[in-house]
């Protein structure tokens, strides 16, 4: 922490000085929406750019928002080992939830976005004016990468992964209990049951699920270097079993197995037969999707807000504009100024990996 | 339908609503809901409880998403122990073909989900656009199951009360169908919508629903297959007497199931001695049975649809025919010619004019004459002959033949050759005959059920091709949902590029997700669900037929086009033209 500390004291030193006095004059908005990603003129840095800037403030680590190449990063305390374990050695600042921190007289802040570990809403202020840019989120908590929580705001710029009314999730303790079923079913059949989660979020979320099964749980190496970047921080998270190519294929008779979605599929998976697979994630929520991923089982369970969760935090920031980015940006967008709120829809490069995109599988699952 | 006509009707709806039907909700929970439609019908016995429709519809979801053959299996002859009577029926119904027609306009389902759930016109269609399945949508919509003990019906339930609500008026369907709605999860009002709009399909041979009910009743498949074809009505007829060995002497019209041939992949010269195959050419018709018996005669598609009054040019064949006769062979549009047939077969495009249509005008009988090229005799004198060998069947069916003696029956013409090398030569001119390749049958064979791999085979010739640009793109259905996988092509035509066909299938689930990706990135307009996206992709159509059309831009419409491959060789100016077209259709096409 004294480390950290220090690192904090130094890169920030610049814009921690003397505020700003006034502004460019373009009497315009706090963040632009540009070409390199969503930047603040006054602050003269951006958030989650997409290709390499100067300074970057960092929503969370999944690889479509935190990019590599920047010179500088800034992000909560708990995003940072995740960064650190994706891109490698940078320049990593972190801060605590609701610390405030000045870039070039910028006001700034992160609050909890409760999408995955460390995950944050960034608060922006200058000329009293509040901008609030949400990452990606959900509304509802559980129970690890902290609560949402709505910030008071003049502008909100909210994601819509799943901007249409079609995706209501079901209370997640439902969803863990027929998860926990399928299980059980397939421990019966004498199957292994293999859930193909993100290795970042949804995995850790799934730990949860499964642990009232009580039973050991095998991963992924994807999985196993996220959960050990995670352990690192304090976090605490039930234990796991990295399967290597030297695990007896014995252990793994009927086994409960959490692997990423570039391992279905795989030749990875034969080890494990005969076996059921399980895809859990948002997209689950519409039958073709899940005929189309060509597996056993789809649980609709998602780490972003569903319609009314999207619904509820916008109403929740009071914001007198809301811009929508990635997902069903033009419906939400229409949707919301029906309803009296002016909106509209900003196009940005975010939704390309992770569980924004359902067709492409990551990387990582190749390792 | 456009938005305005939605919100039109659902003012109108609105309008009937207060008049003739108390508000949703109002007290009706309690009430059965059979009562907005009159006297209840009365639940069969065996019906299996009250769990009914919850089995069915989890049973759906099962096989709908299933990716093992055997779990399927295994799901369906579970089913067959656990369901009631009445509703096995109906299973076995639903999944031989024997689809409910449309109880219900589909319009009106989106307008009592809109009305429910109080969202814009705009935004279920926005919604129904992503889920890709109108029934699904709204399943997806409705708001969270209200869940009442007792509440729930049969499957054979809900199917008379359809049956009855048919022909009363719009009022009494919304009360049934909303409140039905409320006491439904997800996946029940999924499977219900489904039976409502007659779009109900599910991804299960009818050979895996045959076995599985094989397998629970101790019957063999081939025995139950027989049982089940023909003639019979869900609704009425019980479970017991479907499958009962008498049931079918009965009936005096059912077919027996047809043989079904695998497409030939490797070199013929695998399948052996030439001398031992019989070669035909493949007709681009309807397969068909002709049934005399009794007195009467009777036409069945390979649909399994009884089609007698379609073709009244059989008429004729009545009492020509020798009674206790079945005969396999092609339904399909013909000509007399001065050819050593003496007929010449018309392209697919023909018949086509004639399916459909309830009532046959003198007209088209003029210009589709329809007549029936037989190759395959499975009863004679009331005696089952499909056990015996096939040149035994050919002769007996070429004694029927100069028997009857009628333009309108025509025999298959059994190809002469000697080698393999003479036969792939003689392939090359089906194109000019009409008939889309060859079929070989084993001259020792039986005739079986369905489809079985080893003694016939058809032979079929590569399809038309030519080189295209997608222009439009749309998103798909089923498991294309949210992605873009509906397509529109054009050829040029000098500057200008005209759409011709539009493809949903023939390429991988990665290609599609690559040209997803393209279009969303790449598209210059939205129409509706319909984006125009820059013409940058060029890929090989294939085709099997090309007739002239006056309803599309090109003037010309395909036969079962699709994407054969991804050009991602050639540019948007090497693409064929319209007049490479045109020129197709002079050599191949409707010559009208």
């Amino acid at each position: 922490m004294v480390e950290q500390a220090e690192n904090t004291q130094q890169a920030l030193s610049s814009p921690l000085g003397p505020p700003v006095p006034e502004r460019t004059g373009d009497g315009g908005a706090v963040i632009t929406f540009t070409d390199k990603g969503l930047y603040c003129p006054a602050g003269n840095f951006y958030i989650d750019p997409w290709k390499p800037v100067d300074k970057a403030v960092i929503t969370h680590a999944h690889s479509d928002h935190a990019k590599f190449g920047s010179r500088y990063y800034l992000c909560h305390h708990l995003t940072k080992p995740l960064l650190q374990a994706r891109l490698g050695n940078n320049n990593y600042e972190s801060i605590g939830w609701n610390e405030i921190v000045y870039i070039n007289g910028v006001k700034v802040s992160l609050h909890p976005a409760g999408h995955i570990i460390g995950s944050s809403q960034i608060r922006v202020e200058y000329n009293n004016e509040v901008w609030v840019v949400s990452g990606d989120y959900k509304t509802e908590d559980d129970g690890i990468s902290g609560a949402f929580e709505p910030i008071k705001c003049n502008v909100f710029i909210t994601e819509s992964t799943f901007g249409l009314p079609i995706y209501n999730w079901l209370p997640q303790q439902t969803i863990y209990n027929n998860i926990c079923n399928w299980v059980t079913g397939n421990t019966q059949q004498n199957q292994a049951s293999i859930l193909i989660a993100y290795s970042l979020g949804k995995a850790q979320r799934l730990l949860k699920a499964v642990e009232p099964l009580q039973q050991k749980i095998w991963v992924h190496g994807a999985i196993y270097n996220m959960h050990q970047a995670i352990v690192s921080t304090g976090v605490q998270l039930p234990e796991v079993t990295y399967i290597t190519p030297a695990t007896p294929k014995e252990d793994l008779k009927g086994a409960l197995i959490i692997a990423p979605p570039g391992a279905q599929g795989s030749t990875w998976m034969k080890k494990f037969l005969p076996y059921e697979v399980g895809v859990c994630s948002g997209w689950m929520q519409v039958r073709g999707n899940v005929r189309r991923s060509n597996v056993d089982a789809g649980f609709a369970l998602s780490d972003h807000a569903d319609w009314k969760g999207l619904l509820t935090a916008v109403k929740a920031t009071g914001a007198e504009k809301v811009y929508v980015t990635h997902g069903f940006q033009s419906a939400f967008s229409r949707y919301l100024n029906d309803n009296g709120i002016w909106s509209a829809e900003v196009k940005t490069e975010y939704g390309t990996e992770e569980e924004e995109a359902p067709e492409i599988p990551t990387t990582e699952g190749d390792l | 339908m456009d938005y305005d006509t939605i919100n039109g009707m659902i003012e109108q709806v609105k309008n009937i609503e207060q008049v003739l039907s108390p508000p949703l909700g109002d007290g009706g929970t309690k009430q059965a809901p059979s009562s907005p439609l009159g006297p209840p019908v009365p639940e069969r016995t065996g019906d299996g409880g009250t769990a009914g429709f919850s089995l069915f519809s989890s049973l759906v979801t099962f096989l709908g998403t299933s990716t093992k053959t055997t779990d399927k299996l295994n799901a369906l002859a579970d089913y067959f122990v656990h369901a009631g009577d009445a509703d096995k029926v109906w299973v076995i119904a639903l999944f031989s073909g024997r689809r409910p027609k449309r109880m219900i306009n589909s319009s009106l389902l989106p307008l009592w989900c809109i009305e429910i759930t109080g969202l814009p016109a705009w935004l279920f269609e926005e919604s129904y656009h992503t889920v890709g399945d109108l029934a699904e949508t709204i399943a997806l919509l409705l708001p969270p199951q209200i869940k009442v003990p007792g509440a729930e019906r049969s499957l054979s339930y809900y199917m008379a009360q359809f049956a009855i609500f048919e022909k009363q008026d719009e009022a009494v369907k919304h009360a049934f169908i909303t409140q039905a709605w409320q006491h439904m999860g997800k996946d029940e009002r999924f499977v219900f919508n489904k039976l409502l709009t007659g779009g109900f399909r599910i991804g299960v041979s009818q050979k895996l629903m045959v076995n599985a009910l094989a397998k629970s009743v101790n019957i063999s498949p081939s025995v139950i297959a027989h049982r089940i074809s023909g003639n019979w009505d869900p609704s009425t007829i019980s479970f017991i007497e479907l499958l009962s060995e008498h049931a079918h002497t009965v009936d005096v019209s059912k077919p027996y199931p047809f043989y079904l041939a695998y497409a030939l992949e490797e070199d013929v010269s695998a399948l052996g001695e030439p001398h031992e195959w019989q070669a035909e050419w493949k007709w681009d018709g309807i397969r068909g049975q002709i049934i005399q018996r009794n007195n009467e005669l009777f036409i069945w598609s390979r649909g399994e649809e009884l089609m007698t009054g379609k073709f009244p040019e059989y008429d004729i064949l009545q009492g020509l025919l020798p009674e206790g006769t079945v005969v396999d062979g092609e339904i399909i549009s013909i000509a007399k010619a001065n050819n050593a047939w003496g007929f010449a077969p018309m392209p697919f495009a023909f018949l086509q004019t004639r399916i459909g249509r309830k009532n046959v005008t003198k007209k088209q009988l003029q210009e589709a004459p329809v007549g029936f090229i037989a190759y395959d005799l499975l009863e004679f004198n009331y005696e089952d002959w499909r056990p015996r060998p096939l040149t035994e069947r050919r002769a007996k069916l070429e004694e029927i033949y100069a028997q009857v003696n009628q333009s309108v029956f025509r025999l298959s013409p059994v190809i002469q050759y000697n080698t393999w090398d003479e036969l792939i030569e003689l392939r090359r001119q089906s194109r000019d005959l009409f008939a889309e390749g060859l079929m070989l049958k084993r001259k020792s064979s039986e005739y079986q059920v369905g489809r079985k791999v080893g003694d016939w085979w058809k032979w079929k010739i590569d399809p038309f091709t030519i080189d295209a640009v997608m222009i439009y793109a749309q998103k798909g259905h089923g498991r294309r949902s949210n992605l873009y996988t509906d397509y529109t092509f054009a050829v040029r035509d000098g500057d200008k590029l005209v759409s011709f066909a539009k493809a949903y299938s023939g390429l991988t689930d990665k290609e599609f997700a690559q040209v997803d990706n393209f279009v969303k990135r790449n598209s210059i307009e939205k129409f509706g669900p319909v984006r125009t996206v820059k013409p940058e992709l060029v890929f090989e159509i294939a085709f099997e037929g090309i007739a002239a059309s006056s309803r599309h831009k090109s003037g010309v419409a395909l036969r079962f086009p699709r994407i054969s491959r991804w050009r991602t060789d050639k540019k948007t100016d090497e693409i064929n033209t319209l007049d490479d077209l045109k020129k197709m259709l002079q050599l191949y096409g409707n010559k009208t």
